[in-house]
C-alpha cells in the first residue's frame, strides 16, 4: 500500500447526447489520463455515459459555507427577479 | 478432422482467457488502490464472459453435448490448453500489469484477424472481444509506460516482470499441425503476422517506458500441449471446487 496519496479528481459524466455531463464523484489517479481511465472504470460500469470528464479537486475554487448568509440569502426576497408579473398576450402559444 | 482442430483452437483461445481471468481476480479486495482494483476485475469478468462465448461455440464444435460449464470446470489439468504466460502468479502489481500487457498486445491482433474469419461464430466473438481487448492494451500500456519511466523502484520492478516474464512470451505464437489445417481453409490468421504485430507494440511501449529488451531465448513452453507448470494444479482447485463440490450447480 502507498504511503503517499495521488492528487484526487472530480469526475463529471453526460449520460447521453444533448444532456449536461454531471458530476458523479471523485478518485484518486497519477495523472489526467488514468484519472480518465479509472472513471471509466468506476463509474461507467453499467453504461452510465458516453462522455467524461475530469477536474483535478485542487482547481476547483468553491463558495465558503460561512459567506452563505451574504451570498445566496439576499436572492430569496427578490421574486420580482422571477419572470410571474406579466400578463402573457392571447396570441402567444406554447408558453 | 476438420471440426476437431477448430474445436481444439476455439479451447486454446478459451482456456486463455478463463485461466488469466481466475488470475486476475485473486486481486479483488487486495488491488493496490481502490480504482486500479476495480480496473483489474473488470478486465477479469471481460476475459471471462469471452471465455463464456468460446466455450459454448467449443462446447457446439465438439457436439458431445456439453455445456459452457463442463468444458470450464470439469477437465483435469492435461485437457487445458492455455498458455503457461496466464497461469503465472500475480507477483507485484507490475508482474501483473506486464503479464496482462504481453497477453493483451498479443490478442488485439489476433481478434483483429479473426473478425475476418468465415467461421461465423468466432468472427463475431472478436468483433464483441475486440473493444475490450483494445482498452486492456490501453490501460496496461499507460502503466507500463508509468512504471518504466515513474520511480527507480517502479522501473526496477517492472523490468524484473518483464525479464522473469519474456521466457513465457513464445508460446503465444505456438502452432500445430492443427492450426496449420486451419490456416490453409483460411479460417484463422498465421501467428506469425500477429507475432510481427505483437513485437512492434512491445517494442514501441518499452521504449517509451525506457525498459530493455531481454536478449536471452530462454523459452519455456508446454502449456498448448496440456504441460503445465506446477502453478496451474492449484488454480484448477480454486476454480472447481464449487462445481466439483455440487456438481451442476449454476449461479
Amino acid at each position: 500500500m502507498s504511503t503517499t496519496q495521488w492528487p484526487l479528481w472530480e469526475v463529471f459524466i453526460r449520460s447521453k447526447q444533448g444532456l449536461n455531463h454531471k458530476h458523479v464523484g471523485s478518485l484518486r489517479a497519477p495523472d489526467a489520463t488514468l484519472a480518465l481511465e479509472n472513471a471509466r472504470d468506476v463509474y461507467t460500469r453499467r453504461s452510465e455515459g458516453i462522455s467524461i470528464w475530469v477536474v483535478e479537486s485542487a482547481n476547483i475554487h468553491a463558495t465558503d459555507i460561512d459567506d452563505a448568509d451574504s451570498f445566496f440569502e439576499p436572492s430569496d426576497t427578490k421574486i420580482y427577479r422571477h419572470p410571474t408579473f406579466y400578463e402573457v398576450p392571447d396570441g402567444v402559444k406554447h408558453m | 478432422m476438420q471440426d476437431q482442430a477448430l474445436f481444439e483452437y476455439v479451447l486454446r483461445l478459451a482456456d486463455d482467457s478463463l485461466i488469466l481471468g481466475q488470475r486476475l481476480g485473486e486481486w479483488c479486495g487486495h488491488g493496490p488502490i481502490l480504482e486500479e482494483d476495480i480496473a483489474l476485475t473488470n478486465i477479469s469478468l471481460d476475459l471471462i464472459g469471452q471465455a463464456i462465448s468460446l466455450y459454448d461455440l467449443a462446447a457446439e464444435l465438439e457436439g458431445a453435448g456439453k455445456n459452457h460449464d463442463q468444458l470450464a470446470y470439469l477437465r483435469f489439468e492435461n485437457e487445458y490448453k492455455n498458455v503457461l504466460l496466464v497461469e503465472q502468479p500475480n507477483g507485484d502489481f507490475a508482474m501483473t500489469i506486464l503479464r496482462q500487457f504481453f497477453f493483451d498486445a498479443f490478442r488485439l491482433p489476433l481478434y483483429e484477424a479473426l473478425m475476418q474469419s468465415p467461421v461465423s461464430q468466432l468472427a463475431a466473438i472478436a468483433a464483441k472481444s475486440v473493444k475490450e481487448t483494445r482498452y486492456h492494451l490501453k490501460h496496461t500500456s499507460e502503466w507500463v509506460i508509468r512504471m518504466g519511466d515513474g520511480t527507480d523502484e517502479s522501473h526496477e520492478r517492472a523490468q524484473a516482470a518483464i525479464d522473469h516474464l519474456w521466457r513465457y512470451t513464445s508460446e503465444l505464437f505456438y502452432e500445430d499441425n492443427k492450426d496449420e489445417q486451419l490456416q490453409a481453409l483460411e479460417q484463422v490468421p498465421s501467428l506469425k503476422g500477429i507475432q510481427a504485430n505483437w513485437m512492434e507494440t512491445v517494442k514501441t511501449v518499452l521504449y517509451e517506458a525506457t525498459l530493455a529488451i531481454p536478449t536471452n531465448n530462454w523459452k519455456f513452453e508446454g502449456g498448448r500441449e496440456g504441460r503445465h507448470s506446477e502453478h496451474m494444479g492449484y488454480i484448477l482447485a480454486d476454480l472447481q471446487y464449487m462445481q466439483r463440490a455440487y456438481p451442476n450447480m449454476e449461479w
